[in-house]
């Protein structure tokens, strides 16, 4: 069967030289990332606050769940259990940043650094696998639906969720305050907004949608590991920039969707370069290709607009 | 039929000619491989086990479709790579390291995958025991037999009470290790002092904090201590500590002695298992190896630095002596 459903959909694909499956799993792996690019979104545009917890509380997130799952807990749970723990670590920045006036850059490397020994100490070691657990995919997915095509479907669902609820939340008074916040902090304060607790609000709303991205992680890619997070802020800000530069917009309800298109989009760029044998290049220069494809895309946007604007006169 | 089926009866058509063009084209076979970075032993099992497929009359190139992948350190690649090579549909995919393993296996259940360089395969859950899966698993491990490790250590510095070992906490397989040395050791009379490394930088500073504390340094193949080896010999010569290692790079490097894993070798272990599966055998009938080839080299040269004389009977026993 699973021969079969992608060889039909093959013809679809002919101009990109991938396949249905890696397709998917690009989406997939995508989708997850968005999570982890709402979350930097927040945190460096939204309370300008330059964060790198997020490089440990996307492996926070999937040590809590995996241990959780594997120790038999159900996994909704579990995932829950992660995402407010992935809300505490933000916490924990914001905290020593607010209150002990620790430098926001120190305060989140501090964070992040000691999240890789509390990492350590939660899985009991550097890696605990979820293979054939009961994960929230394999209690998901329909009966008769193949799981590659469940996972993405899935995903989906909570990503939009996530977003509908950020544009509703950004829009209510505290969500605006937070805003506030980070745009002009002096004038939030002039007009009765407590800054400190909102940036501690921010930062754990921002934290906790990474610890929710690494408990879906472990979940569909076989388990946590204490290396799974080296690199997450990285791929966060790439997709907040190549999102912007794809959909620039400054309303909140676009910039959200131009953050999980950028997420999807670099996934795409790193699919493309896996499939970059063809013209002569080999395995060491995959770093190197998705840069040059991601720059390339954040290129042509303004190539057009050059073009667009000599074109009138 | 329905109108509204007609282009979508006829995409599928189409495939069905490509697919049936496809496989006539060449009695050709597909290997995909994978590993999680490169790395000095992990391309050498990538290399055994293209040797030992053309050894089985796969050559790359002729009637062997070869693709290999590195993930370059980065779990959210190795999880795309385990994407497309899935949806490639070799006839066996080859895993290396633990979460290039967990990445490929979360992605099939059909495809069939061999895994090599796992040191805990049933503990990664890869596999449910060290019997045949009956799935599409199978593989080979570079578990250390480590009661041999150790007759090593007192072979090298016969009155060693006190093994240091230097290690990453963050790597799975070494976690492995020191956990066993921790029930092994008091039942030799031994006894265990650990210094952690999370970082090839912290490896210097790990093995000073043992200096005093211990009559012996032991390091397994922790990717981090290998990659920074040199600063491990720097404390061993300095404070005349013996170092003994498990991989046969490190004697080159500067450890007294290693009886260890030959990584070509496991590779070529692989590719033999590989080829039985080309050749049609199911990978769940296969039961999953461990190294089955273990090397003993020497450095006298070390020794003499680090304080120790070596027994001749040692030397003589050696598959290499490093001058």
């Amino acid at each position: 069967m699973p021969r079969v459903a992608p060889a039909l959909f093959f013809p679809l694909l002919a101009p990109l030289p991938m396949s249905f499956f890696s397709l998917l799993g690009a989406v997939e792996i995508g989708l997850i990332f968005s999570l982890v690019a709402l979350g930097v979104f927040i945190s460096f545009r939204l309370l300008r606050f330059p964060d790198l917890t997020v490089d440990g509380s996307f492996p926070l997130g999937g040590a809590v769940c995996a241990i959780l799952i594997s120790t038999g807990t159900n996994a909704w749970v579990a995932t829950l259990t992660a995402t407010a723990a992935g809300a505490v670590a933000g916490l924990i920045t914001g905290w020593l940043n607010v209150k002990l006036k620790i430098m926001d850059l120190l305060a989140s490397i501090l964070m992040m650094i000691a999240l890789y020994s509390i990492n350590l100490r939660i899985m009991g070691g550097p890696n605990v696998p979820l293979i054939n657990d009961p994960t929230l995919f394999v209690m998901l997915q329909p009966e008769g639906m193949q799981d590659y095509i469940a996972r993405p479907l899935i995903l989906a669902v909570i990503v939009v969720a996530a977003k509908l609820l950020l544009d509703w939340f950004f829009a209510t008074e505290r969500g605006l305050a937070i805003r506030a916040t980070g745009s002009n902090a002096r004038m939030a304060r002039a007009q009765g907004v407590n800054t400190g607790a909102m940036l501690l609000l921010g930062m754990a709303i921002s934290n906790g949608l990474v610890g929710l991205a690494g408990a879906l992680f472990a979940q569909t890619q076989g388990g946590s590991d204490i290396s799974m997070g080296i690199g997450t802020i990285v791929i966060g800000l790439a997709a907040v920039i190549v999102g912007e530069s794809i959909l620039p917009s400054r309303r909140l309800i676009y910039a959200t969707l131009a953050v999980i298109i950028g997420a999807i989009a670099y996934r795409f760029f790193i699919a493309l370069a896996l499939n970059s044998d063809f013209i002569g290049l080999k395995a060491q220069d995959l770093n190197l290709v998705t840069a040059v494809l991601v720059a390339v895309a954040l290129v042509i946007p303004q190539l057009k607009r050059k073009f667009a604007k000599r074109k009138p006169s | 039929m329905n109108m509204k089926q007609l282009p979508w009866m006829s995409l599928g058509a189409l495939a069905l000619a490509v697919a049936a063009i496809a496989p006539a084209s060449a009695q050709q076979k597909s290997v995909a491989v994978t590993a999680i970075v490169e790395h000095p032993a992990l391309d050498s099992v990538r290399d055994g086990v293209q040797a030992a497929l053309k050894e089985a009359g796969f050559e790359s190139g002729k009637n062997l479709k070869w693709q290999y992948q590195s993930a370059q350190g980065n779990t959210g690649t190795a999880a795309q790579i385990a994407r497309k090579f899935v949806g490639d549909n070799p006839d066996a995919i080859v895993a290396i390291a633990t979460p290039s393993a967990q990445a490929v296996i979360a992605a099939t259940k059909t495809v069939p995958v061999v895994f090599s360089a796992v040191t805990d395969p049933v503990a990664a859950k890869l596999v449910k025991d060290w019997e045949p899966s009956r799935g599409n698993v199978t593989g080979v491990s570079d578990l250390l037999a480590l009661d041999k490790q150790m007759e090593l250590v007192k072979q090298v510095v016969p009155n060693a009470k006190r093994v240091g070992v230097v290690y990453n906490p963050g790597e799975a397989n070494s976690v492995v290790v020191v956990k066993q040395l921790q029930t092994l050791l008091p039942k030799l009379g031994m006894t265990l002092v650990e210094a952690a490394a999370p970082r090839s930088v912290d490896v210097s500073s790990a093995a000073r904090s043992l200096i005093g504390k211990v009559d012996v340094i032991y390091t397994s193949t922790d990717n981090n201590v290998v990659s920074a080896y040199e600063a491990l010999v720097k404390v061993g010569q300095d404070a005349k500590i013996p170092l003994v290692a498990s991989d046969t790079d490190s004697v080159k490097r500067g450890a007294i002695a290693a009886f260890g894993i030959n990584y070509r070798d496991l590779g070529e272990q692989t590719g033999r298992m590989v080829a039985r599966i080309l050749k049609g055998e199911k990978p769940g009938d296969i039961k999953p190896e461990i190294s089955t080839k273990m090397e003993l080299f020497v450095n006298p040269g070390a020794a003499e630095k680090q304080g120790v004389k070596l027994s001749d009977a040692l030397v003589k026993s050696a598959a290499q002596v490093v001058q």
